[in-house]
């Protein structure tokens, strides 16, 4: 590769005392402070959280108020952190979710082992675990930082379904039952 | 009114005016403090302090009911006024710990003589000017003297014993080297300030006139009638007056000549040992000086209160129909006076915000091997000009 030596030219007089420089830096600092500040005020101004922010893990409700979780626990299995535990529950046959069979009797998230990965949600067949965009998480106390499910679904609330897999799975064992091919 | 306060005695009149001068003085270091705060905040794009509020009960209820005030409370909220109370508070109520290696004596005494040249110097200060009943320009200051610059040079310079003496007293090394570089930062930069100055009176000490280093003077001589009467030293004297403003940023010990604190490399400098009261007396005294050093250039270079060049201030006063009160044209030369020394102060912490801060070895190649023979030729060029007009 050839070289290519560049002429270092000399500074002139002016340049050489500064001052130019220092009054073009004085007219940058200048034009800076008259322009509106950068920050936001926190708690009045909230950032705008993008789409696809990992916050705090919640879980959700399909658009049918049933709870997406069926305790299958490979979230709990797979946290890095061991911030999960779920205490896995039967649904019982009276209830109109019984075809779902399992949810989850106690769901805990352990806030202050979670560190925001998201595998949780990447591994749940049933996109029950979402992390959201909440991302300011705090309390008093080490068990005020312990998020059990009544307030995993308050943080989480309804999301949309592209599949309704278990209403899809009874509709078919219906039709089945009632004659039709399987 | 006026009677009865000249019939009273010499000394009281002259305690009452100390006293006045002192309680504008001392207060100023706060609101430059906070104006600090904000200016490096808006130049770095944040708001900065903004938050503080009194509460309505307790101590601060008077404070607080201001702040309750619905549209200015919320402004002075925002400019971080009560944070000055906060601050203030802090300074005077903390503990004010005495470190176990330090010679308590010298210790305390650092932070009581920073305070006493900063607070000095502004005696030989004018801010401003009236008709007295002969109708002559006589100044508002507190003392006139002959030797005013002298006088403000030779207090303003000891100044930079209670660095030393902070930086000694203090027994640990940041401290030392930050008393040090003090020192021979002043001596480096007192030169150049004092060669800048001459040919200002060099000019003003026409032959034959009675001899005089007053700032009254100087000032008188910036509000002549004619075009070369009316113009600012700053104008006919550039490079003096930037001489002595770089010598103005080194002696109060700013950035960009910060280095007997420079925290970069001192940790706070000589006043790294020292806390609380004693701290925020140092701060005052940086901040006197800054002020009392603003003003000398705005007497010396921009024709004190005149408020433009070629408009004098006497001629003003003729126009706007106020030269028969003496109250009012003492305040409105005070206020156009306080007004340029404020564009002074702004400058300094714009500066700060502009410029880094210098190596210690570049700030001492600067002052002797480029501002000092600067000083001294332009010394004599003015010399050789200033001599060629009187002898034409």
């Amino acid at each position: 590769m050839a070289v290519v030596t560049v002429e270092r030219k000399p500074l002139t007089f002016w340049e050489r005392t500064y001052l130019p420089n220092i009054a073009a830096g004085l007219a940058t600092t200048f034009k800076r402070m008259v322009k509106p500040t950068e920050t936001l005020e926190y708690p009045e101004q909230r950032p705008e959280i993008p789409a696809g922010y990992r916050g705090v893990p919640t879980l959700v409700y399909d658009p049918n108020g049933r709870e997406k979780c069926v305790s299958c626990q490979l979230c709990e299995f797979v946290c890095p952190p061991k911030a999960i535990r779920i205490t896995p529950g039967e649904i019982p046959n009276e209830d109109p979710n019984a075809h779902v069979e399992k949810r989850p009797q106690e769901f805990k998230i352990d806030m202050l082992r979670c560190i925001y990965c998201g595998m949780c949600q990447e591994v749940c067949p049933e996109e029950a675990i979402w992390l959201q965009q909440q991302y300011s998480m705090t309390g008093y106390t080490r068990e005020e930082m312990v998020n059990d499910k009544k307030r995993l679904y308050e943080l989480g609330g309804t999301l949309p379904d592209e599949h309704f897999k278990w209403d899809k799975k009874k509709a078919a064992e219906q039709a089945a039952a009632h004659g039709g091919h399987h | 009114m006026f009677d009865f306060y000249f019939e009273l005695p010499l000394l009281l009149r002259l305690l009452l005016q100390g006293t006045a001068v002192s309680l504008v003085l001392l207060p100023r270091a706060p609101p430059c403090s906070m104006a600090e705060r904000k200016i490096s905040a808006w130049i770095q794009g944040r708001p900065g302090p903004n938050r503080t509020k009194p509460p309505i009960a307790g101590f601060l209820a008077p404070l607080g009911l201001v702040a309750s005030i619905p549209v200015l409370g919320t402004a002075l909220q925002k400019l971080g006024i009560y944070q000055l109370a906060a601050d203030g508070g802090k300074f005077t109520f903390k503990e004010d710990p005495i470190p176990g290696h330090v010679n308590k004596f010298y210790f305390v005494l650092a932070p009581i003589a920073s305070m006493i040249p900063a607070l000095t110097t502004v005696a030989f200060v004018p801010f401003g000017a009236y008709f007295d009943a002969a109708g002559k320009l006589v100044p508002v200051a507190l003392t006139n003297l002959d030797v005013g610059l002298l006088a403000v040079f030779a207090l303003g310079s000891l100044g930079v014993y209670s660095l030393i003496l902070a930086g000694w007293a203090s027994n640990s090394k940041y401290p030392f080297l930050g008393g040090v570089r003090a020192s021979a930062q002043l001596i480096s930069y007192e030169l150049s300030m004092t060669l800048s100055v001459l040919p200002v009176f060099l000019w003003v000490n026409a032959p034959g006139g009675q001899g005089t280093l007053s700032l009254f003077d100087v000032v008188q001589t910036q509000s002549q009638p004619g075009f070369w009467g009316g113009t600012w030293y700053a104008m006919t004297m550039p490079v003096s007056a930037f001489i002595f403003l770089v010598a103005l940023f080194a002696e109060t010990n700013r950035q960009p000549f910060d280095m007997p604190e420079s925290e970069a490399d001192l940790v706070g400098g000589f006043h790294t040992e020292y806390g609380a009261f004693k701290w925020s007396l140092f701060f005052v005294a940086e901040y006197a000086h800054m002020i009392v050093g603003s003003g000398i250039f705005c007497l010396l270079f921009l024709g004190g209160w005149n408020p433009l060049p070629w408009v004098s201030f006497a001629d003003l006063a003729h126009w706007l129909h106020f030269a028969d009160k003496p109250l009012l044209m003492g305040l409105i030369a005070i206020g156009l006076f306080l007004a340029k020394v404020g564009f002074f102060i702004f400058f300094f912490m714009w500066v700060r915000w502009t410029l880094p801060r210098f190596r210690y070895d570049q700030v001492m190649k600067l002052g002797w091997q480029k501002l000092l023979p600067l000083s001294i030729a332009n010394l004599i060029a003015y010399a050789l000009v200033i001599a060629w007009i009187e002898t034409r």
